[in-house]
């Protein structure tokens, strides 16, 4: 049972994006995760790790999963969670995220999971207060967690990202969990394709380590896993394509593209789904899908992380 | 740096403890082996073989990670940073009798450990504790029940276990 990264040290304090993360970092996450699993499976789910600390659970946006998962995470690591929204906070009367935070932070709270609609703002939180910070989405920036549970599943299921042909698919310009995927699966070695008609690709496309294709047909064959992305109309202004059946015409994973892929692709969301949109249920439910896996391995990755900016922040202090 | 057991003496120790276990065990009670990662785990893999070659019944094996319920995570002592592996124990622990393995009992903190740990994967009928080295000095009430090799080592000296599984040899050593 000879583990790798034996003499690792992980250092960084915050999470905040996997672009300035080296492939040993993200294997270490994904290699800490493992340990964690069997938190989840056994008869007490829960390990005395993070007994005493706080964890704030900063939410400027709405969230299902995320959210509960990072407090079942915490929770199942005896930490004490607090659960913070922006409507039901002071927030509604107008106080400043920093404000908001270096309030929290005088009650004495050690970790700071936030979500902003503004790219950068983690970092921004990170540089005035002395919490650790956890980015749970920022923007069109960033979903650091998700995609560590994306290519944690996809190592799971394959062994490794090397070599692998990873499709993402749809709404690429508003989607920070491609960008955080396009980082962590081409640190790992696997080569990345966006597919998407040209309205939803990102600006600045060619900086990125990435193939475009403009139809999902012309690359479906060769893939050995693809990511559908939600099609997120609360973030898109007027319309990006001409309608929605048009769309799921050239660009929905329908049982009938299913037929063309290898019979072992991986199919992935990271959800919310929308149903017969950019994927049949039929797929979403059907064998090759992993989307409730990923939901599961969020959780196992999301202590680790947990585990890992505690630990860095403690080591520091003691210095 | 001295040798305090060669590779004989390891494997003669191994053999005498499982002896003095087997002594202990009643044929009807169900009994299995975890040992404690990482040193404990491979000791564990060799009593278990020998324990069931001396029962004569197949004994099952488990792996016991203790970091997340180490007391020094939010205080951390020392320079190397503790990693988290996993545990792997395939069966249920609860009602069974088990063997804890660990490669030297000092302080007795790793042990406390890991009784709490294995209290939450269940609720075993008893818990044994077997160690190659007890070297002293403990800094909790925490007594093995099966010591090959016992010596009193000063703090300020290290006791290193060296198998050949990771080290590619068999010796116990102080420096």
């Amino acid at each position: 049972m000879g583990k790798k990264n034996k003499k690792f040290e992980w250092t960084r304090k915050h999470l905040l994006g996997l672009r300035d993360l080296t492939a040993e970092e993200i294997g270490f996450i994904l290699d800490t995760a493992e340990g964690f699993e069997q938190v989840s499976t056994r008869s007490i789910k829960k390990a005395p790790t993070l007994r005493g600390r706080v964890v704030v659970n900063l939410f400027f946006e709405d969230s299902t999963r995320t959210r509960v998962s990072f407090g079942l995470a915490a929770n199942r690591l005896s930490a004490d969670v607090i659960d913070f929204s922006k409507t039901s906070s002071s927030v509604s009367k107008g106080e400043t995220l920093l404000d908001t935070a270096r309030n929290l932070e005088a009650m004495g709270i050690d970790i700071v999971v936030i979500r902003h609609c503004a790219g950068g703002a983690p970092k921004l939180l990170s540089k005035n207060i002395n919490a650790s910070v956890i980015n749970a989405g920022d923007g069109f920036n960033e979903h650091p967690t998700q995609a560590l549970l994306d290519v944690y599943t996809i190592r799971k299921e394959r062994g490794s990202l090397k070599g692998l042909k990873i499709g993402i698919a749809g709404d690429i310009a508003h989607s920070r969990v491609a960008r955080s995927d396009i980082w962590a699966m081409t640190k790992l070695g696997a080569e990345v394709t966006l597919i998407g008609p040209p309205t939803l690709m990102p600006g600045k496309v060619e900086e990125l380590p990435v193939k475009v294709c403009y139809k999902l047909d012309d690359v479906i064959e060769e893939l050995d896993v693809i990511n559908m992305l939600r099609i997120q109309f609360e973030r898109m202004g007027k319309a990006q394509f001409p309608s929605v059946r048009e769309y799921s015409h050239f660009f929905g994973l329908t049982v009938e593209r299913m037929k063309r892929a290898k019979d072992d692709i991986i199919v992935m969301h990271p959800g919310p789904i929308n149903r017969g949109l950019e994927i049949e249920s039929q797929v979403a439910d059907g064998a090759n899908s992993v989307i409730l896996k990923q939901v599961s391995n969020g959780l196992a990755v999301r202590m680790a992380v947990l585990f890992l900016v505690n630990q860095a922040a403690m080591k520091r202090q003691k210095k | 740096m001295k040798e305090i057991l060669s590779a004989e003496q390891i494997e003669k120790a191994l053999s005498d403890l499982v002896n003095r276990i087997a002594l202990d065990i009643d044929p009807n009670t169900e009994v299995a082996v975890i040992g404690i990662r990482s040193r404990g785990e491979i000791l564990a893999q060799r009593l278990v073989k020998k324990l069931s070659e001396k029962l004569k019944r197949e004994i099952e094996l488990g792996v016991l990670d203790i970091t997340l319920y180490r007391d020094d995570i939010n205080d951390p002592q020392g320079e190397t940073q503790p990693t988290v592996r996993s545990t792997e124990i395939e069966f249920d622990i609860s009602d069974k009798l088990i063997i804890l393995v660990d490669d030297v009992l000092y302080t007795g903190r790793s042990t406390r450990s890991a009784l709490d740990a294995l209290m939450d994967l269940g609720r075993p009928k008893a818990i044994r504790l077997a160690v190659l080295v007890d070297r002293g000095h403990r800094e909790l009430p925490i007594q093995a029940d099966y010591v090959s090799c016992r010596v009193d080592i000063p703090e300020a000296l290290k006791v290193s276990v060296h198998l050949t599984e990771t080290d590619d040899v068999d010796r116990v050593t102080v420096k």
